[in-house]
């Protein structure tokens, strides 16, 4: 192993860091408010609302990543009317691309994630929201949307680590993140090994650090599974 | 049971293969080539190979006497995968650049075209000066200097497309850096839909795949402006890049190009998939 080649590789990936880490975040967080339309629309109990987000799942989840960028990004600029149109500034960038491809898969995933936390959150919470008088929306805010985040963050955060590691199909259409970056440095020094395992070394460390951070919230967000801090002992003449 | 054969049988066919690469005398080699790179070459919608590069290696093999698989690969992985063994030789319209030779070897050159540039029949580019005049980096760099000084007014802040680790993508590097914005592209054909979409507004690559790709009923906005570029870095021409411990293969190859050279063959094959004569003089 030639280090000092492999710590040159190094710092040049490390510029493309950023990039990886905006795509996927920007993504993620875009992907997740559609996700959260899209189980909602699932739980509605409205069958319009329902087959459309059923569809679009079916679509999203059943066809290649890959794909779908190379739809967005070369197919819809194929269409002189694409092309005219107001979105053009938006289509036209790679980036942009990039990150509507990414957003509507993830959403896709997402949404079937976040419907299995809405149901399993039990029916009698809900109820006994209810029962205190508390509005609908009050009881979704309150009530169902915590256990929901709670029960679905571990399927989630897969979610999160899946997507932080698709990025690298960005580099297909030429945004330099590290992948990109990566196969850039192979094809001018054509050694594949020492260059792919640094950026493997380094997807592995963005996905440690995301992991930790997941196991974190699901600790702050679950106490009631840890036994409760021991009280204060108090002599008994002070008790009142 | 059957698992068991259809394994040891593989690792049988995986020894033999490995002990063949280390033989002098090959009766049977596999060449890599893109299929994406037309006129050079090209998969057909059947799925088979075809082009200048694929109907050459039929040629040069025969001459040679040896059974040649042609198989299709991505052309930026190629130089490792042939230093890695995966196949014996690469026909792929690879120009022999200096910093491939670091790597790897290549045979005498089997065509030789330029690179070109090619803009939409409707852009402020359509005008580029100097057109058709074609510069050499090995034998008048003065020449070529100049002639890039008086493209750099024109191409000021353009988006430019290439290849990935293309000579094309050197010589932006080397001449225009500080003048466009470059976008590499994993395949050629990438850059050129870009360049119709209108995401890039000008692309640079070889003249003779520009000149089939501008020639696609698809491609009809696009047109080839300007001068030409070669030799220097940019290679004397398409070679065969083949393993540096290969040495007996490539002298084979080297006297079969001669003599596709010397029959017209070379002349032949330029002709019918280019339009113009590619042999290198």
């Amino acid at each position: 192993m030639d280090f000092v080649f492999l710590y040159e590789t190094f710092i040049t990936l490390i510029s493309a860091i950023p990039m990886t880490l905006q795509l996927a975040a920007t993504s993620v967080a875009l992907g997740t408010v559609l996700a959260l339309g899209l189980a909602l629309c699932r739980v509605s109990g409205i069958a319009p609302l329902n087959w459309l987000a059923r569809a679009y799942i079916f679509i999203f989840r059943g066809t290649p990543l890959l794909v779908q960028i190379f739809l967005i990004y070369y197919g819809l600029s194929q269409f002189r009317g694409v092309r005219r149109s107001m979105f053009w500034f938006i289509l036209r960038d790679p980036y942009w691309c990039a990150i509507i491809a990414l957003m509507l898969c993830t959403a896709a995933y997402s949404a079937e994630i976040i419907r299995g936390g809405l149901l399993s959150v039990p029916h009698g919470q809900v109820e006994a929201g209810r029962a205190c008088g508390m509005s609908r929306f009050l009881v979704f805010r309150r009530i169902v949307i915590p256990l929901a985040i709670r029960q679905s963050l571990p399927a989630y955060s897969n979610e999160i680590i899946s997507m932080v590691k698709a990025t690298s199909l960005a580099s297909i259409i030429t945004i330099m993140e590290i992948t990109g970056v990566a196969a850039k440095l192979i094809s001018e020094t054509y050694r594949a090994i020492e260059v792919f395992i640094v950026a493997g070394a380094i997807y592995l460390a963005i996905n440690f650090l995301l992991t930790r951070i997941v196991v974190l919230i699901e600790y702050r967000l679950s106490p009631h599974l840890r036994q409760a801090p021991a009280l204060q002992p108090v002599a008994a003449g002070e008790m009142r | 049971m059957t698992f068991m054969k259809t394994l040891a049988a593989g690792m049988f066919a995986a020894v033999t293969l490995a002990t063949g690469a280390f033989a002098q005398e090959k009766t049977e080699i596999t060449i890599a080539t893109e299929g994406a790179f037309p006129p050079y070459n090209l998969t057909k919608p059947d799925g088979t190979l075809d082009g200048y590069d694929v109907e050459l290696a039929h040629y040069l093999c025969d001459h040679m006497k040896i059974k040649c698989t042609i198989v299709a690969q991505a052309f930026d992985g190629m130089i490792p995968a042939l230093n890695a063994g995966k196949f014996d030789a690469i026909m792929a319209g690879m120009s022999a650049t200096e910093k491939r030779k670091e790597v790897i070897d290549f045979s005498m050159s089997y065509g030789s075209t330029g690179q070109a540039f090619a803009v939409l029949k409707d852009s402020d580019l359509s005008k580029m000066p100097l057109k058709d005049a074609l510069f050499s980096l090995a034998s008048n760099e003065e020449g070529a200097r100049k002639a890039v000084e008086e493209l750099k007014p024109l191409l000021k802040g353009k988006i430019i497309g290439v290849q990935t680790a293309s000579i094309a993508s050197r010589f932006i590097d080397e001449y225009l850096k500080d003048t466009v914005e470059k976008r590499e592209y994993k395949t050629t054909e990438q850059h050129d839909l870009d360049l119709l979409a209108g995401r890039v507004d000008v692309i640079m690559a070889s003249m003779g795949y520009l000149k089939t790709a501008a020639e696609k009923p698809t491609n009809s906005d696009m047109e080839i402006v300007g001068p030409r570029f070669q030799g220097g870095f940019l290679g004397a021409g398409s070679s065969v890049g083949l393993r540096k411990s290969d040495t007996a293969l490539k002298a084979k190859f080297d006297e079969a190009i001669t003599a596709a050279k010397a029959d017209g063959t070379l002349k032949t094959l330029s002709m019918k998939w280019f339009g113009f004569d590619l042999t290198p003089q």
